[in-house]
């Protein structure tokens, strides 16, 4: 008996801590984003997450399009062939890429790189005074450290996806051009045939989508970290690891939203 | 404003962190002008009142007066004037590694143009900074530099001139030697006595060396489970005729301070 109640006080416990953090995360959300109308504006922080965001995650980006249109032009093939049906390889590579793998892909991959790196920064900033002494010094510290980077995040993404996009249609037209000897003009055509502006706009707005969460992750656990080295090797697992769940379920939702018939 | 109106007033500051009373009925003046050092072992709620006077930390109850005016209990816009009077520095720097050393030097000085609409050019924040990084004995020319290049002595100065480039009304100083040498402890002290002289500053320091606190202080006062439990001159320190800050400053073993130890 004593076991069921302990197990139901558990549950009971992590119900709350996740109402508690949902909440917490809520209210830091719209508390970074009422700065957005209160001036000042910090736009050198802006710019420098836009260049960090945005540029330094172009290489990583555009490789994994890259190959993941390639791959999906094999995998269809093997399967597609069978039934007869290759030439729908170009509209299942654009609106895979497009619609789905340009976003999910490009936001994972930020996730990795900028997510943790933030949380690591304001995480450090956090456990060495760095924080209190921008409070000290005139500054609101979420006007300073958090505003920019949701924005610049939010920006930042569409435009990574949509070089991706076009990289993972390109790489999926290479190696259905070179390697599996389709007709390159008739390739392009069925591409842009099958894809319509939706699928590119929506695709787009699930990215701004992404790099909000991303960053907003990124910047909370860092904010919120305690206790020093480990505190802040914590923060930047778990902003990690929270972008990436929610932007999977937010992609559900959004998919949901805009595709489903 | 009378010379008898104290700079900083508190009455009855208390503080919790769960069961743990940290400050527990704090009383203390600090008259304009002077430099009052606070000792008490790790733990025993320094940093903690310092942060509570600067909103840091949410006081649970009490009153903090700075020029009169409970600051507790002033809506944010006013509150964050307060604060702006108010330079700080810190017991590790903080430094802001992301930014050059001018840069951090001028950072308030910055942000109060910016919040009053006449921020100066970055050209002349960095002359400032470079004069306010002589006044604490360092080139212009380190200004240049990111704080991870210097060494630990050069950071605390930089830390000074961040806290003294506003020109405060009142400066904070925590553990402002910890970690360094004697010899540049005691720089650093002259240092610190030099710019609230010459600023005519209020200063509150917390410290856990003695020479450095009799250094600074003209008043000292001793924290111990939350309360105060002796105020005096800081030339008295080392003779208080207090059994428990005589076995402080004397560092003691035995005495009515009882470490709380596992063994």
């Amino acid at each position: 008996m004593n076991a069921v109640l302990d197990f139901i006080a558990a549950l009971g416990r992590a119900a709350l801590n996740l109402v508690r953090t949902a909440g917490a995360l809520t209210l830091f959300g719209v508390a970074a984003l009422s700065h957005l109308v209160r001036p000042p504006f910090y736009w050198r922080i802006f710019f420098g997450a836009l260049i960090e965001i945005g540029f330094f995650s172009l290489p990583v980006v555009a490789l994994t399009a890259l190959f993941s249109g390639g791959v999906i032009a094999l995998q269809s093939y093997t399967g597609f062939a069978q039934y007869h049906a290759q030439g729908a390889i170009a509209g299942i590579v654009v609106l895979a890429v497009t619609r789905e793998l340009g976003p999910v892909l490009a936001g994972l991959m930020v996730a990795g790189r900028v997510g943790a790196a933030m949380a690591a920064e304001i995480g450090t900033m956090r456990v060495t005074d760095q924080i209190d002494a921008l409070t000290t010094l005139s500054t609101n510290p979420m006007k300073y450290l958090v505003t920019p980077r949701l924005l610049a995040g939010t920006i930042a993404l569409p435009c990574l996806v949509l070089v991706a996009d076009i990289l993972g249609v390109l790489g999926g037209f290479v190696v259905s051009v070179v390697k599996l000897d389709f007709s390159a003009p008739a390739y392009i055509a069925a591409t842009f045939t099958a894809v319509k502006t939706i699928d590119v706009t929506v695709g787009l707005a699930k990215a701004a989508v992404f790099g909000f969460l991303i960053t907003l992750m990124g910047c909370y656990h860092g904010y919120t970290s305690r206790g020093g080295a480990q505190g802040v090797g914590s923060a930047t697992t778990a902003a990690v690891v929270a972008a990436s769940i929610l932007l999977l379920a937010s992609d559900y939702l959004l998919t949901d939203v805009f595709f489903s018939q | 404003m009378t010379q008898t109106t104290p700079k900083i007033r508190i009455r009855g500051l208390r503080k919790a962190f769960g069961p743990k009373v940290v400050l527990d009925g704090i009383d203390l003046d600090v008259m304009p002008g002077t430099s009052m050092v606070i000792i008490g072992g790790s733990g025993s709620g320094k940093s903690v009142l310092l942060r509570c006077i600067l909103g840091l930390i949410p006081a649970d109850a009490g009153t903090i007066e700075i020029d009169g005016v409970d600051v507790l209990s002033l809506p944010t816009r006013r509150r964050e004037a307060v604060i702006e009077t108010i330079g700080m520095l810190f017991q590790n720097g903080a430094l802001f590694d992301s930014l050059s050393v001018w840069e951090n030097v001028a950072f308030g000085l910055l942000a109060a143009g910016r919040r009053h609409g006449k921020r100066p050019s970055r050209a002349e924040a960095r002359a400032t900074a470079g004069r306010v990084l002589e006044q604490v004995g360092l080139d212009p020319s380190v200004g240049a530099l990111s704080p991870s290049e210097l060494s630990g002595g050069m950071q605390k100065r930089v830390g000074l001139a961040r806290a003294i480039a506003g020109q405060p009304d009142i400066l904070f100083f925590d553990e402002p030697t910890t970690g360094l040498d004697p010899i540049m402890g005691a720089v650093i002290d002259g240092l610190i006595v030099d710019c609230v002289r010459k600023l005519g500053s209020t200063a509150i320091a917390i410290t856990h060396d003695m020479a450095s606190a009799q250094r600074i202080g003209d008043q000292a006062a001793m924290l111990y489970k939350g309360k105060l439990i002796w105020q005096g001159p800081a030339t008295s320190l080392l003779n208080s005729g207090n059994p428990m800050v005589d076995q402080f400053t004397h560092g003691r073993r035995e005495g009515p301070i009882s470490m709380e130890l596992r063994r």
